[in-house]
């Protein structure tokens, strides 16, 4: 599987000591998009920052390609003291791709925002702004938890381009979502509480038990 | 039969479960023999009196304050290192014990000096790198007390022994040459046990014995307590999960 | 890497908050010493060194809970934790940037508080020296500080608990340096002692403070 640019085998994930999912496995090639649904709480969010490499994995494997993955969470990591353009300057650099700055604005509709401080914008606003970081970093794999929060259907609209653009160029995505962003190829993955059947915490505090 | 088989919960808690009692009543022995011996059956000192047998408690509990702060050191190490919980989770509980053994260290110091100096307290450099140490302890403590995950708690106070213990150690020879300036020499000496007579030496092996013990006891006690919160967490969270 | 130092600076500036808020407190501390300790010149002149060393550690802690707690907040820490900038850096260069904002700014002002407290001739060039050489130390260490407690809630009382027993040796030290050198005697060596505190700080702590950071974002 050498041009899969993200898969998970048998993944187990926990939060505060308990764990949440078990067994996931996938894989994402070139294009593919996958939808991650369940209830509330089932762990959505805890599964994308496990992918996202922020907290180790229970058990099993997360392998991602050279090229890396991009993580957008529930905050959107913007600077209300900056403007837009300097937000989106200030990544284009961390990344090293200080030319797709003006392509990122046009991608999210930010252009005529660019010089507005990020402290002024609507939560529509920046939201796409937060989107547009992740456009900004130029790696295939992108993880989106709840990306259409407080957009309106424009905004959607412009966010399903984004990413359809994204995925016909070579990259993928995973989305935590409840809408339908129209991508009829997305595959999905009902996630479910896991019923560990031994203990509901990891290895040590069986030892506790 | 290697001690890494102690860092295994349950055997941990059989094995101090038959320890504990033995232990006990040795600490009760060498702590109680030692300080009556020192305290009742020595003479009195020509030039000191009789506030000089603080030393009894003095020397001892100085000795535990900072070899506690070692003991966390090591089983910090061992957790980042091994990821023992037990060995965190003694480094807890060895914290308060050890930030009391400071207390004393102090408070019995000052009482000793007082008749010397003339003062209650006086910026003696060994009295103030216990006054430093007591602070580092107060800081672990705290830390513990305000993070909500176990191990990222146990992580993070293990960073932060480590790299507290680099900066105690830089402090205890910054307030020496502090000090200089102010009493040359006027300190506190513990190497005044090397001089003591043998007649007030031997109490004090013993009451140093018996504040070993003591430490031992009461970590094993406290660890064996975090153990079971661990526990008890653990069967809580599962419950919850069942619900 | 310079883009998250100027990126910090800008910030810094535009907050309008930080910035001359640690001055403003180096300011009114040295106002209300002589108010504590009554205005005779020549007691004032012995404290002066020390008074103003405690002082800049002071104002130096005041923004320092900040440091990684916005971008905590706001998520911009979980981004630069999957950026290809590795951590320890993105650390060292907001370090830099809390120097640059706040420890810089106080050693400039140290000279003309020290006119209020009537510091020795000499002490004009040692005291802003000895801040030189420590203020980078208080920058680092408080970092670590903020680091360990970034998860925390209003955790700035436990921010100042964890790092000024770490700031006693730079304190012990930065302190003498200005003290012997206001009263003319060598202080190049406490000096050099001050300045090795700050190196040492600067290249080890990151490590610590990245490893905090990660651990916190578990």
């Amino acid at each position: 599987m050498s041009d899969a640019l993200l898969s998970a085998k048998d993944l187990s994930v926990a939060r505060g000591g308990v764990q949440l999912l078990s067994g996931v496995s996938f894989e994402l090639r070139p294009g593919d998009a996958l939808v991650l649904r369940g209830p509330n709480g089932v762990g959505k969010t805890t599964l994308l920052r496990t992918l996202a490499g922020l907290q180790p994995p229970v058990a099993g494997t997360v392998t991602v390609c050279e090229r890396g993955l991009a993580y957008g969470g529930h905050a959107d990591a913007v600077k209300s003291a900056l403007t837009v353009t300097e937000n989106l300057d200030f990544w284009a650099a961390v990344h090293g791709r200080s030319d797709g700055v003006p392509a990122a604005l046009a991608a999210f509709d930010l252009t005529h925002l660019g010089d507005r401080r990020a402290a002024t914008l609507s939560a529509g606003q920046r939201r796409r702004l937060g989107l547009a970081r992740m456009a900004l970093t130029g790696r295939p794999v992108w993880l989106l938890d709840e990306p259409t929060v407080s957009l309106d259907r424009g905004s959607v609209a412009l966010f399903a381009t984004a990413l359809g653009a994204h995925l016909a160029a070579g990259g993928a995505a995973i989305l935590a979502t409840h809408i339908d962003l129209g991508l009829p190829d997305a595959a999905c993955l009902d996630l479910a509480p896991s019923d560990a059947p031994t203990g509901s915490g990891d290895a040590f505090d069986e030892a506790f038990l | 039969m290697s001690l890494w088989e102690y860092a295994n919960p349950k055997k941990f808690m059989e094995t101090t479960g038959w320890l504990l009692p033995w232990l006990t009543a040795l600490t009760a022995l060498t702590l109680g023999g030692g300080l009556v011996w020192g305290f009742f059956l020595t003479p009195d000192a020509d030039r000191f009196g009789s506030t000089v047998k603080i030393l009894y408690v003095h020397v001892p509990s100085a000795f535990i304050a900072i070899n506690a702060w070692v003991m966390m050191l090591v089983t910090s190490l061992i957790w980042l290192v091994r990821r023992h919980h037990v060995s965190v989770l003694a480094a807890r509980a060895a914290a308060p014990v050890g930030m009391v053994m400071t207390l004393i260290a102090l408070f019995t110091g000052a009482v000793w000096g007082e008749p010397m100096w003339g003062t209650w307290w006086a910026w003696d450099p060994r009295l103030t790198a216990f006054l430093i140490l007591f602070l580092f302890y107060l800081g672990y403590l705290a830390l513990w007390a305000a993070i909500e995950n176990p191990d990222t708690a146990a992580d993070l106070t293990s960073v932060l022994c480590l790299v507290g213990s680099v900066f105690a150690f830089l402090s205890r020879y910054a307030v020496y040459f502090w000090a200089q300036g102010l009493h040359q020499g006027a300190s506190l000496s513990v190497d005044r046990a090397q001089h003591v007579a043998d007649v007030y030496a031997y109490p004090l092996w013993l009451t140093m014995a018996g504040f070993v013990f003591l430490f031992l006891t009461l970590v094993f006690v406290r660890t064996r307590t975090e153990i079971r919160a661990r526990r008890l967490s653990a069967l809580v969270a599962r419950e919850r999960k069942a619900a | 890497m310079s883009a998250l130092l100027l990126r910090d600076l800008r910030l810094a500036v535009r907050a309008g908050g930080g910035f001359g808020l640690s001055l403003a407190f180096f300011l009114i501390l040295a106002v209300l010493v002589p108010f504590g300790v009554g205005p005779d010149r020549e007691r004032l002149a012995l404290i002066a060194p020390g008074i103003l060393w405690v002082g800049a550690l002071l104002a130096a802690l005041l923004s320092l809970d900040r440091l990684f707690q916005l971008d905590w907040e706001d998520g911009s820490l979980e981004a630069l934790a999957t950026a290809p900038l590795p951590m320890e850096g993105a650390v060292a260069m907001k370090a830099a940037a809390h120097w640059l904002t706040t420890g810089l700014p106080l050693v400039a002002l140290s000279p003309v508080l020290g006119v209020l407290l009537n510091l020795a001739p000499a002490g004009y060039v040692w005291l802003p020296l000895s801040l030189l050489a420590g203020t980078p130390a208080l920058s680092m260490i408080g970092a670590f500080g903020a680091a360990l407690t970034v998860g925390v809630k209003r955790g700035g009382l436990l921010l100042s608990l964890l790092v000024l027993p770490l700031y006693v040796p730079t304190l012990i030290f930065g302190a003498e340096a200005a003290r012997r050198g206001a009263e003319g005697l060598p202080a190049l060596p406490i000096l050099l002692m001050v300045a090795a505190i700050s190196l040492a700080a600067c290249a080890a702590l990151p490590f610590a403070a990245a490893a905090a950071i990660r651990v916190s974002l578990r």
